[in-house]
């Protein structure tokens, strides 16, 4: 019954007149071409905002460097390695959290406290012990890509079947075969939801590190590029910025899609 | 009272077409109540909606009292099968029931009073500063009743209204739709796909073919009232009846393009 | 182990898991002299006599006041627009693109822009970052709460004839409220981040001024202090927001509870 439903709406929604589906693309246009009004009319000086047109020039001629891709390759590097980190030690820490009862009660505290902390308030103390460098951005990307994948795998644990454990262990499956065979298969949909949301997070926090502590990637660049102003290369960078953003975005939602596809009852997120 | 003529309704167009209602020519008279069965899936929700002023026929017209049906008509009011989701869960008996009475122009005391006639036809009273979901589902389908009599409609469509409800309570509701018939004269359309239910509620039923869906027969029930759960369904013309309705529609077989109802649902899903 | 004896061991580990960290960091920090991790109890002697409260107004007051208000901004707009785009999905298609551009975007890339979009750096500025980027929580939630809502629900209503603004007031805000609560959390955690993020970046007041200020003259404890008072003010705000939504979502609990599954 569901089933169809959905079915049917879903060939109601591909039925769509062409007005709707150009929709989109004629709002993005206007909005552009509001943009353009905006400034060349001098509603707001074209020294603040730059026309569209003045913008995407200058992105299109960042395209053509070979610096901006550097750039916006270290802060993937940056984005990358925060978000490997955290997910290295999130998942192991929060299935022990997650399956122990005790574990997780005497470290509720804790999390409690430090999951709520911005993550900015570290970057002064960062300054002062790891530097300005790499590990500084690391650090800090990990450190606020952590608590999602953390509560997110903790809950899931805690939601396993319990009856599903209880057959494997009549089976006689041992501990680290239970493991692997019964919780981490359960709990993977949680830790996609998991990292999707770290993954946005990653990526703000590694930008941030680079913008606050000139440490080399995008966020160096745009900070170098507001304080000289260089107004119109600030806004291009700022709009590659976002369309990095988007990208990053897209890729997560994908990759979480198909972690949920298998199991799609538990598709629930904590955070 | 109520007259639908050629009443037809297509979802989609083009090849995407669905025919759910094919042709329906229904007569309703004040003070009746009408049962309308037929087999699952074959377009009555849509039928319901249709009349209900909710969707918009694709062919034929909807007459209540002389005019037509285009938007939900002041003196109609539609009791929906699925009473947990269509009362507010966030708020008392008493606001649910309030809810269709708040933009109608009417003094604070009168509307607390029909509020307080309503709740106490279903014998609901204690209940009036309970959560509905603080309820049983049959007391939540009887709040469900008691909003659409205090909206004092002169007509009630009721929409397979006790489907999810258990046999006992089941028979408790059926009792409670015909005092109420009485209590306030009102003028019924009873949809139901339970064969015994059509034959001891109705005073006529039409039975209605698979999608796209059309009157077949009209049946006049002349069972004697007030009609009674036990000495009712023991007359030899009650078995008859039911016997008769039972073969009409066994006699539909499921044809291709059954997910009339289905296709209503994501339609209205689509429109608001 | 009997029943008794696991529940008082569980609450024992709660309490003495945290104190013992606290004092784990109090003796790594006394015996290892480091200028850069001060003892937590000088961090707790220099908290109280920054924060409480000689400081409080030059600095807290105008950081909160900044919260207040972007987040105040956000979750108003983000209602308003929530409405319409949830309920109809033809303004859903024109405003998705924006939306999904701009949540994506990661908030300090736009600081130097706001910063030269409001020359003076004042109150509005700041606030105005925090709002804009507080909206997404609010709107992405209250459009998602208002398309989840059960169509029986609406119809009822409309069959009802209850006028479009009453249903809107009287069905959709109320049915869709749990989850626009639920993007407000979100909004109120991110709302002292951005704080954060553009007092660091400019201003002449609030904590996170404090905060780069002290990191510029070395002066490690109330710089400590600072990073205590922000943890403190996220999780109170959060504590504080849980509370009232324990209170208004009462019903919520309720209706859960009494689903069948």
């Amino acid at each position: 019954m569901r089933l169809m439903a959905v079915r049917t709406s879903a060939r109601l929604r591909r039925g769509l007149s062409t007005l709707d589906a150009l929709l989109p693309v004629l709002s993005v246009a206007a909005a552009l071409g509001v943009w353009e009004l905006v400034s060349r009319t001098g509603l707001i000086s074209e020294r603040d905002l730059p026309a569209m047109s003045t913008c995407v020039r200058a992105l299109w001629h960042l395209l053509e460097t070979g610096t901006f891709w550097h750039e916006l390759l270290l802060t993937v590097r940056g984005w990358a390695l925060g978000l490997a980190v955290a997910t290295v030690l999130a998942v192991p820490i929060g299935i022990v959290l997650g399956s122990s009862d005790l574990a997780g009660r005497a470290f509720r505290v804790p999390i409690e406290f430090l999951r709520p902390i911005p993550s900015a308030a570290l970057i002064p103390l960062l300054f002062l012990t790891l530097g300005t460098n790499l590990k500084s951005e690391i650090f800090l990307a990990a450190f606020g890509a952590f608590w999602p994948l953390l509560v997110q795998t903790m809950y899931g644990v805690r939601d396993l079947d319990p009856v599903a454990l209880d057959t494997a262990r009549s089976f006689g499956l041992g501990p680290v075969e239970r493991l692997y065979r019964i919780t981490l298969p359960s709990t993977v949909p949680y830790i996609a939801t998991g990292l999707r949301i770290s993954s946005t997070v990653s990526l703000i926090l590694a930008f941030t590190a680079e913008l606050f502590m000139g440490i080399p990637g995008l966020g160096q660049a745009v900070n170098v590029a507001g304080a000289f102003g260089l107004t119109d290369q600030l806004y291009a960078l700022a709009l590659a910025t976002g369309f990095l953003g988007v990208a990053i975005h897209i890729v997560s939602k994908a990759v979480e899609r198909r972690a949920l596809r298998w199991h799609p009852s538990q598709r629930r997120a904590a955070a | 009272m109520l007259e639908i003529r050629h009443l037809g309704k297509t979802y989609g167009s083009g090849e995407r077409a669905t025919r759910a209602v094919g042709d329906v020519d229904l007569t309703v008279t004040e003070g009746e109540l009408v049962c309308v069965v037929g087999p699952s899936g074959c377009g009555k929700t849509t039928l319901l909606k249709c009349i209900g002023g909710l969707l918009r026929p694709t062919s034929g017209e909807v007459v209540l009292r002389g005019r037509r049906v285009t938007d939900p008509p002041e003196e109609m009011a539609l009791v929906f099968q699925d009473y947990s989701r269509s009362l507010m869960p966030w708020t008392s008996v008493r606001n649910n029931v309030l809810l269709p009475l708040r933009h109608k122009k009417l003094a604070r005391a009168e509307r607390s009073r029909l509020v307080e006639e309503a709740l106490d036809a279903v014998g609901l009273t204690r209940f009036i500063d309970h959560y509905p979901w603080q309820l049983s589902g049959g007391m939540q389908q009887r709040v469900a009743i008691a909003r659409a009599l205090a909206y004092q409609p002169s007509i009630l469509l009721m929409d397979e209204p006790f489907a999810s409800v258990d046999a006992q309570t089941r028979g408790d509701l059926e009792d409670l739709v015909l005092s109420v018939r009485e209590r306030f004269g009102v003028t019924i359309v009873f949809v139901t796909h339970d064969i015994d239910e059509s034959v001891y509620l109705a005073d006529r039923i039409a039975v209605l073919t698979h999608a796209p869906t059309e009157v077949k027969e009209l049946i006049a029930v002349d069972l004697p009232s007030p009609r009674d759960q036990i000495a009712t369904k023991e007359l030899p013309d009650f078995a008859r009846l039911r016997a008769h309705v039972y073969r009409l529609i066994k006699r539909e077989r499921p044809a291709a393009g059954d997910l009339a109802d289905e296709e209503a649902l994501a339609a209205t899903r689509a429109e608001t | 182990m009997s029943g008794r004896a696991w529940r008082v061991t569980k609450i024992g580990a709660e309490i003495a898991v945290p104190l013992a960290i606290l004092l784990a960091w109090q003796l790594w920090t006394a015996s290892a002299h480091q200028a850069r991790f001060p003892r937590p109890t000088t961090i707790a002697v220099e908290f109280q006599k920054l924060w409480l409260f000689s400081q409080f107004d030059e600095h807290v007051v105008p950081s909160l006041e900044r919260i207040g208000a972007g987040f105040a901004i956000a979750v108003v707009a983000g209602i308003a627009l929530g409405i319409p785009l949830g309920l109809s999905r033809r303004a859903h298609r024109v405003a998705m693109p924006h939306i999904e551009y701009w949540r994506a975007m990661p908030p300090p890339a736009l600081l130097p822009i706001s910063v030269i979009l409001e020359h003076s750096i004042a109150n509005r500025q700041k606030i105005a970052f925090i709002a804009f980027f507080c909206i997404f929580p609010v709107l992405l939630n209250t459009i998602d709460g208002i398309r989840g809502i059960d169509p029986t629900l609406l119809e009822t209503a409309r069959s009802y004839g209850v006028p479009r603004r009453a249903r809107i007031r009287r069905i959709v805000l109320p049915a869709a409220f749990p989850q626009i609560v639920a993007g407000m959390r979100n909004s109120l955690a991110l709302a002292v981040i951005m704080m954060v993020l553009s007092e660091y970046f400019s201003s002449t007041s609030g904590v996170g001024y404090v905060l780069l200020i002290s990191k510029n003259t070395f002066q490690l404890v109330p710089m400590w202090a600072a990073i205590v008072l922000i943890g403190v003010l996220g999780y109170v705000l959060n504590l504080l927001f849980l509370l009232v939504e324990r209170r208004v979502l009462a019903w919520h609990r309720g209706w859960r509870a009494a689903l069948p599954d």
